[in-house]
């Protein structure tokens, strides 16, 4: 039988309450029998499910017009294609697949930017299973049109109104849940963080991004790709667009973060206008996992800030903090004007309008490769398109108005 | 994983044991909730009442195994400017002859001073504190923790919940001290109208499977608690003792938001406690003769 990875370096282990540990234990050996070893052909139909439901694999396209623009070989990985319109699904379709394997009868799951929630409540009623999701108001608010989507789908969903009303607020309720519900219910947690075995089967179920990546760039290019950059949030499509590079010594690994308004922690107010816990956390423990946070001095959890909810988040997957201790992966940080100034210029030059998630990634590259003090990256590079911009167009409006851009369309048609 | 000393009950220091003697009443509140000089009186409030160990709310903010009622209280102690220091300085003005546990969530315990978990304990036994209850800290993570309280004196505490069998239950009731918090039921904390059946079946696996710990240490019931009456149910069910936290934080909110005088609220909480307390005893004199000894 193989084991499921409990600890990264430091990081990772299980700081839940004594209620879920043998829900957690109970998972654990799901995990290692279905996923890891297969049984029942738990992975074959997981695949199969992914390939006709999901509709995967997809394309490794070249963006002609960036890569003109940067003079490197720029290749875009299109998660955006997937079902539902984010790499998501890949994880939830995998959970409420697990779930069921399990003899579970319900699904509860917390949502961000709505993605998660929707990808989940799809998979659910794709799978026949109840479901309910777990949304902070302030989200359910900025992405309403998620809200309706899992709605649709035959979702309950329940609004968070304690704290700030986000994603750590959301993930701090659905815990209580299921330490009420937890003999009959899943909990799909929505990205690499929480108590083990969550980190490593979440990593898994997206490591077929990187798995077909891979692949691709070789028949594409004829080799490795030189760099890989996705963004970072709690960090699962970074995980799954690094997992299958992370031995290819000679590939650059970028996890790019929100940058939010400013680098830095207000100890005071207790909030950090950034999410960037990777880049200017400290090791702490979180939602059963110790990693990198956003935390004041006494170790209480500061509220973050994004203009993105997808990657408004005090923590980060304790895998990824590991490999950036080890120097594996690279932190960057992109501010929201960045970030959103790159949505406009990937919607312009190449078609695609991406989540404000996956805007970050390209903000990136303007920053690293659009100066006159351009560094060079390794080529050809891979980008990660998590996932595609819908669902932000109300936000991105609104946020652009507010804004002097240099790339930014007009909206006067409607006046 | 573990060295012989750690798994010698007898070399774990208990404080806590014997607060036990007779059916016991372990209140909590929030420290600083609403505020810090109000918290001191409405805990020496519950002392007067007849608390035999009190359970200290540090508050952190992210509460994962609290209900609405204790969030609303972390929160309110939080804004009103708690923090680990101020907490210890809230325990060493407190005036009570009472052993104080601290409650509170292992991101605290961790970040404090300059040894991460030692530096904690070293001053939290400085001020007098006797024993601790994380509840995001399973026996599985709690090595540091346990080192320090063995080498400090101080009991820790476990929770044993309604799903904790086997294996698992035999692990915790290796590892604790002072005495066991039994989970009562599934869920977050608060308070409920009725008893969870779940009381006398948790307490009967403890007996059954927690080896020589199990009639060493104390049960002590929590989750839902909130009357004279089911503190006497759970007591004849077999507990030890009887731990209340939001019947009790339920009445410094509904002070806070009505604006009613600290001695009032005060002098409701000290009459809330005796009825828990007497109920503890009641139930005791139901039951035949404890077997502990």
């Amino acid at each position: 039988m193989s084991n499921s990875e409990t600890k990264f370096g430091d990081y990772g282990g299980q700081y839940v309450p004594e209620a879920l540990m043998p829900a957690i234990e109970e998972l654990t050996d799901a995990y290692e029998r279905y996923v890891l070893d297969n049984e029942d052909g738990f992975v074959d139909e997981f695949r199969n499910r992914l390939r006709d439901f999901g509709g995967r694999p997809t394309p490794l396209g070249r963006a002609d017009q960036l890569s003109e623009r940067y003079g490197h070989e720029i290749y875009l990985k299109r998660e955006d294609l997937v079902h539902g319109g984010a790499h998501k699904l890949n994880n939830a379709l995998g959970q409420v697949l697990l779930a069921k394997y399990m003899g579970k009868e319900r699904i509860i799951a917390e949502t961000g930017a709505g993605q998660h929630g929707t990808a989940t409540a799809m998979a659910a009623a794709h799978l026949d299973v109840p479901c309910e999701i777990y949304m902070g108001r302030r989200d359910i608010n900025r992405q309403r049109p998620n809200v309706f989507r899992m709605r649709i789908n035959g979702a309950e969903v329940n609004p968070v109104d304690v704290g700030r009303g986000t994603l750590k607020e959301a993930i701090s309720e659905t815990m209580r849940d299921w330490a009420t519900t937890v003999e009959t219910t899943h909990y799909v947690i929505g990205s690499v963080v929480g108590p083990a075995p969550f980190p490593a089967m979440v990593r898994d179920f997206q490591s077929v991004i990187s798995e077909e990546a891979r692949e691709q760039a070789i028949e594409r290019t004829g080799g490795l790709p030189g760099t890989v950059v996705a963004c970072a949030g709690g960090g699962s499509n970074t995980m799954g667009a690094f997992a299958e590079f992370v031995d290819d010594e000679g590939v650059d690994l970028i996890a790019v973060e929100a940058g939010g308004s400013a680098l830095d922690v207000d100890e005071e107010r207790g909030v950090a206008p950034n999410s960037a816990s990777l880049s200017i956390g400290e090791e702490g423990v979180l939602h059963g996992a110790r990693t990198k946070l956003l935390q004041d001095g006494h170790g209480q959890i500061m509220e973050s800030h994004s203009i993105s909810s997808g990657l408004d988040y005090s923590g980060v997957g304790p895998e990824l903090a590991h490999l950036v201790d080890v120097g594996r992966v690279t932190p960057a940080t992109v501010g929201d004007d960045a970030a959103l100034e790159a949505f406009h210029r990937l919607s312009t030059d190449e078609g695609i309008i991406p989540a404000l998630e996956t805007a970050h990634a390209f903000g990136f590259l303007e920053e690293a490769l659009g100066g006159d003090d351009a560094t060079k990256l390794a080529e050809p590079i891979v980008v990660n398109v998590s996932g595609r911009g819908d669902k932000d167009l109300e936000a991105v409006i609104e946020e652009t108005e507010a804004r002097e851009l240099p790339n930014a369309p007009t909206m006067e048609v409607f006046e | 994983m573990s060295s012989s000393d750690r798994d010698d009950p007898a070399k774990r220091a208990s404080g806590l044991e014997a607060a036990f003697d007779e059916p016991a009443f372990v209140p909590y509140l929030a420290a600083g909730d609403p505020d810090f000089e109000s918290s001191l009186e409405y805990v020496e409030a519950l002392a007067r009442g007849g608390a035999d160990v009190i359970e200290l709310g540090l508050p952190f903010s992210e509460p994962i195994a609290e209900g609405p009622t204790i969030q609303r209280a972390v929160a309110r102690a939080l804004s009103s400017g708690m923090t680990p220091e101020r907490y210890f300085e809230f325990c060493e003005r407190l005036d009570v002859d009472v052993p104080l546990v601290c409650m509170t969530y292992y991101n605290l315990i961790y970040q404090y001073g300059d040894e991460p978990v030692r530096s904690f304990v070293e001053r939290a036994a400085a001020v007098g504190i006797e024993g601790f209850v994380v509840p995001d800290l399973p026996a599985e993570e709690a090595d540091l923790l346990r080192e320090a309280c063995d080498e400090f004196g101080l009991d820790l505490i476990f929770i044993v919940a309604p799903t904790t069998r086997g294996e698992r239950l035999e692990r915790i009731m290796a590892q604790v001290s002072g005495y066991v918090y039994v989970q009562a039921r599934l869920g977050v904390t608060g308070a409920r109208e009725t008893v969870s059946d779940h009381t006398a079946e948790s307490l009967q696996r403890i007996a059954e499977r927690g080896g020589s710990a199990a009639t060493d240490v104390p049960k002590a019931v929590g989750f839902g608690i909130s009357s004279g009456e089911q503190a006497a149910a759970v007591v004849e069910a077999g507990a030890d003792g009887v731990i209340v936290g939001s019947a009790l934080v339920d009445i410094v909110a509904e002070g806070d938001e009505t604006g009613r005088p600290t001695d009032a609220v005060a002098a409701d909480l000290e009459a809330m406690a005796r009825e828990l307390k007497e109920g503890a005893l009641a139930g005791g004199q139901r039951r035949p003769r404890p077997e502990r000894t």
